[in-house]
């Protein structure tokens, strides 16, 4: 459904009398299959929001090629424009107009006929349950009933492809939960989504495959499940002062069956090691034999967050 | 075809904007009105016109121009105000024509432009102006490209700027010489000649000259159709600019 190669681009920005250039995408590669939900993950800067504007012709691209719902990105935006549909980052809707006339002018940029646009108005205002404030301005609506117009406008076309630009930021956790099921519903009716998010737990539970990137590169694609397995094995926090962190480091660095160790900065040490279950009575002996406050032990599953760590090197959370 | 159908969509929304929020009426004709009642009289002794009919015969044609000049360079904010709120991205994601997303706008703020020109000349009737329909007809047509023109080129640059803060002061600057050197509070015809020197390359001096030209009913005065042509010429060149910035990438 979208097939990308290389996609590039590089922006000038001036500061004082200096021009530098920023390459806010440094050819990305991506092939997403129709009908999955894909997610672009990766902290704020990444390049995410650069590369969903250029598959959606927002930008050109300086260099590579794309392919999306069939149509050639650079030679027929034209043509791409027709089969996607978008849904910005920051909004999309007049405080002065209602939904339902939203709605109807959308369709009708879309080329779609009056009668046929009311119709379809009517449809999507049932779908996202906004029926009742139809009629009322946009600028009465909370964050939620918002973000849900903003979507029905972006597939009221009924695309092939949907884009969506960090579709839950600032939204509460109900809603938020109400925005999954809304996207999930869209997979259902047969469209491929898009999305891209900076939070983990929104990637791991609603994207059926996902792509890392970091500094304007893809540096991991694949399902969920299958990230957090290349990455082999468990995660075992052991909670520690900040003296026998230093002391349980040297001991433990040469256990063969840890394959790494990180110091946390509030004192204590990540363990990674193939199975958790057997690790935990071996390095509690370790640590307790040397005489070591140990002050609490914990088995996590890799996370979407360690799998970032060990390809960037740093935490999603803390960049 | 497309263009049409994509102008008046954009237009017919515009406009509904417009109109649920009637202030907008008051607002726009207040100024001018003000201008006519506590101003114009002074221009009958200073102007040394025979009557006040004919000193509103110079002042009304002027006063109308400078309300499409200035009510179009302003049109820029509305515009920022929606990039803010992300309108504009969301139409530039489906296949509207470019051009439509501009003359949609613009088209709004002629006809805007033109329901205040007929409230002043209604009132200007009353304080004994009397001009033929044609002409008057004739000099709306000019003061219409006048204020396609100048909202054309106020939504390119603010389609360039994205800010009111830098909109406001840039379109103040430009205004104000344009004001002064076209003769619209006082003819030109007072000024000494290295003024009138430099009057001659404010395009909005001629389009002044002919509109005053046109209400005192002297339709084959060689400035009618010389204003035209010089604002008619420069429209479409407003139009041809702002509506490449529309296709352009936008932030």
């Amino acid at each position: 459904m979208i097939e990308t190669r290389g996609l590039r681009k590089s922006f000038r920005s001036r500061a004082g009398r200096e021009t530098k250039t920023v390459d806010a995408v440094r050819g990305v590669d991506l092939d997403v299959a129709a009908g999955e939900i894909f997610g672009f993950l990766g902290p704020n800067g990444a390049g995410k929001t650069t590369t969903l504007r250029m598959l959606a012709t927002l930008i050109e691209p300086d260099g590579g090629q794309a392919t999306i719902a069939g149509a050639d990105l650079l030679k027929d935006p034209g043509e791409v424009r027709r089969r996607i549909g978008y849904v910005a980052q920051g909004g999309s809707t007049w405080d002065e107009s209602t939904a339902r006339e939203e709605l109807v002018l959308q369709a009708r940029l879309y080329g779609i006929s009056k009668v046929e646009a009311q119709r379809r108005a009517v449809r999507a205002l049932e779908a996202f349950q906004l029926t009742e404030f139809a009629d009322r301005k946009c600028k009465t609506y909370s964050g939620g009933q918002r973000r849900r117009v903003e979507i029905a406008l972006g597939i009221i076309h009924e695309p092939k492809i949907v884009f969506l630009d960090e579709p839950t930021t600032g939204l509460d956790p109900q809603s938020r939960a109400h925005m999954w099921d809304e996207i999930r519903r869209l997979r259902t009716e047969g469209m491929t989504v898009f999305i891209t998010t900076h939070y983990l737990d929104e990637a791991d539970a609603l994207c059926d495959r996902i792509a890392i990137m970091d500094h304007g590169e893809v540096v991991a694609e694949g399902t969920p499940a299958d990230l957090k397995r290349e990455i082999s094995g468990d995660v075992v926090q052991v909670g520690l002062d900040l003296v026998a962190t230093g002391e349980a480091e040297k001991l433990l660095a040469a256990e063969e069956y840890i394959s790494r160790l990180e110091r946390l900065d509030e004192g204590g040490l990540r363990l990674f090691v193939d199975e958790g279950a057997t690790a935990i009575p071996r390095i509690l002996r370790r640590v307790d034999g040397a005489g070591l406050d140990l002050k609490s032990i914990e088995l996590h599953r890799p996370s979407l967050d360690d799998v970032f760590l060990t390809k960037t090197g740093r935490s999603l959370r803390e960049s | 075809m497309k263009l049409a159908r994509d102008t008046w969509l954009i237009f017919q929304r515009q406009l509904h904007l417009l109109l649920r929020n009637p202030v907008w009426v008051f607002v726009g004709v207040f100024q001018p009105v003000m201008y006519l009642l506590l101003f114009a009289p002074l221009l009958k002794p200073a102007l040394n016109a025979p009557t006040q009919a004919e000193a509103y015969k110079i002042f009304v044609p002027g006063l109308l121009v400078l309300l499409a000049i200035f009510g179009g360079l302003f049109q820029g904010f509305g515009l920022i105000a929606e990039l803010r709120a992300g309108v504009i991205e969301r139409s530039r994601v489906t296949p509207v024509s470019r051009l439509a997303l501009l003359l949609g706008r613009s088209l709004r703020d002629v006809v805007s432009l033109l329901v205040q020109a007929v409230i002043i000349t209604l009132l200007a009737l009353l304080f004994d102006l009397r001009v033929f329909i044609g002409d008057l007809l004739l000099a709306y047509l000019l003061l219409a490209l006048i204020a396609l023109m100048t909202s054309a080129v106020s939504y390119g640059v603010a389609l360039k700027v994205k800010s009111e803060d830098a909109l406001a002061p840039l379109m103040n600057t430009v205004a104000q010489p344009v004001l002064l050197l076209s003769g619209i509070l006082l003819p030109l015809a007072f000024a000494p000649g290295w003024l009138q020197g430099i009057a001659k390359w404010n395009p909005f001096s001629w389009a002044v000259d002919g509109t005053r030209a046109l209400f005192s009913g002297d339709i084959s005065n060689d400035r009618v159709w010389q204003g035209l042509t010089i604002i008619t010429v420069l429209a479409a060149a407003g139009v041809f600019w702002a509506a490449r910035q529309f296709a352009r990438s936008v932030r």
